[in-house]
């Protein structure tokens, strides 16, 4: 198949792709949230199992990764006290492809000091439903201001009739295998608990919510914390709309010892498994034992906002030129 | 034998599948941000036509299917098996069996085209041409002069196949038919 030259989005939709990157820009100006441009290429990258960094050669000795995230960047910008930050920027990710997927994409980036989880996901909805109502092309009735919130928890007990917390591996594998009619599959707790969610569970999520409370083992770089009743659940959030996963936030974890648990932990699981370990970030490291504030930080997929906001299903119409004729 | 990863598998391909050769009929790429990344494989068994979905792991692989699909010509019956030749002027000829010719036994005509598709080197499918022209052998006898619309009534053609034609048709004429809808299109002579 040979990919024409032409752009894969019309140049309509290049135009409601400025519009949304100048409502965006406007809405954190008038918030006083400064616009901040952090390096692509970096000496560490991130250590998450599912994660999976580019590699550039900047000479024969010298290697970088291209991000996946400006999240170790941004977080050093913090505890040298930048206050509140945000940034619209590539990032890379490798083997990611598909309707909704650009190995290179667009992420928009921000962190609040002195807000927590909560608060930021009012400012999340104030954002969409901004941009949403200014592009004002009749495809956004979604954007319609008290976004759902329910734990992760609630979302599986009331879609799958599970408790994504108390059922045992075995449970879970089962579901997720029975509902996607794949006994072959070889799964760990979180692949199940992943599988379910996007296969199942994603699709449903039409209107608007935030998905709250992920279970600890899904923490990433959130801080965590123990339940009422006894389950270690992560302060990170997921938005969903129309389907689709656009945002992923988290009350910041600041403990670097604890920081660096994770990273190790990850490589440690990184190794097993047979993929490269990878080289932690000393920067951030020394930036969270120096003191990072309280904060919270989310990414928020820039074209997948888009593609809500411009009615469109696939990724490539709203992306100049996509992987395939790049 | 090549397997492919469900990375680069693309519609069209062709894989095993519990032992089947499958058509890829979609691959979509699901990813939660932080989580496994999977692929959700829509497949159609060639053997029995039935759409399967399933769900690997990304970076899984699946065996490619020795599937091939090739232009030969309808040559006889023997009642049991219906004999096909290369039209590549090897003149190597295959017996299709009844589950193979499913799609096709109501659209027989020596001599015509058929693409007939190999597994492993054996006639699993055999399809007719968009469009063949039969026989009529049975019909009502025509209404002359009665080209106007409205009206239909049944002809068996020489393939053995029943459609619906108009009312003017009449034994002995040729007739072009649609195979995919078994709709009348026009009058050969």
């Amino acid at each position: 198949m040979s990919a024409s030259w032409r752009p894969t989005a019309s140049l309509d939709l290049l135009r409601q792709r400025a519009s949304l990157l100048n409502c965006i820009r406007a809405f954190f100006a008038q918030r006083q949230v400064l616009e901040v441009e952090t390096p692509l290429l970096s000496q560490a990258t991130v250590t998450d199992l599912h994660l999976d960094s580019m590699v550039v050669e900047l000479h024969d000795s010298k290697r970088r990764f291209l991000q996946t995230s400006p999240e170790f960047a941004m977080k050093r910008l913090l505890a040298a006290g930048s206050g509140p930050i945000y940034q619209i920027c590539k990032a890379f990710r490798r083997d990611e492809a598909g309707q909704r997927h650009n190995p290179e994409f667009t992420m928009l980036e921000w962190y609040r000091p002195g807000f927590d989880d909560q608060l930021l996901m009012a400012e999340i909805e104030a954002l969409v439903c901004t941009c949403a109502e200014q592009s004002d092309n009749g495809s956004s009735d979604w954007a319609v201001s008290g976004f759902e919130r329910i734990s992760y928890r609630d979302l599986f007990l009331s879609r799958l009739d599970i408790d994504p917390f108390a059922a045992s591996d075995q449970q879970l594998i089962d579901l997720a295998r029975q509902q996607t009619a794949s006994d072959h599959l070889t799964l760990s707790r979180d692949d199940a608990l992943n599988l379910l969610m996007a296969v199942v569970i994603e699709p449903a999520l039409q209107a608007p919510v935030f998905v709250t409370d992920f279970p600890a083992s899904q923490a990433s770089l959130a801080a965590t914390e123990l339940t009422d009743d006894g389950h270690r659940v992560a302060r990170r959030f997921e938005l969903f709309i129309r389907g689709m996963e656009i945002a992923n936030g988290y009350l910041e974890l600041t403990d670097a010892q604890e920081q660096a648990r994770r990273f190790a932990a990850d490589n440690q699981r990184r190794e097993q498994v047979g993929l490269p370990v990878q080289p932690v970030d000393e920067f951030l490291l020394a930036a969270l034992a120096s003191g990072l504030p309280d904060c919270a930080g989310v990414a928020l997929g820039f074209d997948r906002l888009l593609m809500l906001i411009s009615d469109r299903q696939r990724i490539a119409e709203v992306i100049s030129f996509d992987d395939n004729n790049a | 034998m090549a397997s492919f990863s469900t990375n680069e598998i693309k519609p069209g391909m062709k894989v095993l599948l519990d032992g089947d050769p499958c058509a890829i009929v979609d691959n979509e790429y699901v990813k939660p941000g932080k989580g496994q990344a999977f692929n959700r494989i829509k497949l159609r068994n060639l053997m029995n036509g039935r759409v399967w979905e399933r769900t690997f792991k990304s970076g899984d692989s699946l065996e490619a299917a020795d599937v091939l699909e090739t232009d030969m010509s309808y040559l006889y019956t023997d009642g049991e098996f219906w004999h096909f030749m290369k039209t590549d002027g090897s003149f190597e000829q295959f017996p299709a069996d009844k589950a193979a010719m499913s799609d096709a036994l109501d659209w027989l005509k020596e001599e015509e085209s058929y693409v007939v598709t190999l597994f492993n080197g054996n006639p699993i499918n055999v399809m007719p041409p968009n469009f063949v022209e039969l026989e009529v052998v049975d019909t009502d006898p025509g209404i002359k002069g009665d080209t106007a619309q409205g009206g239909s009534k049944p002809a068996t053609l020489s393939s053995g196949a029943v459609v619906k034609v108009p009312l003017f048709v009449n034994i002995g004429d040729v007739l072009r038919v649609d195979t995919r809808t078994r709709e009348y299109q026009n009058r050969v002579r």
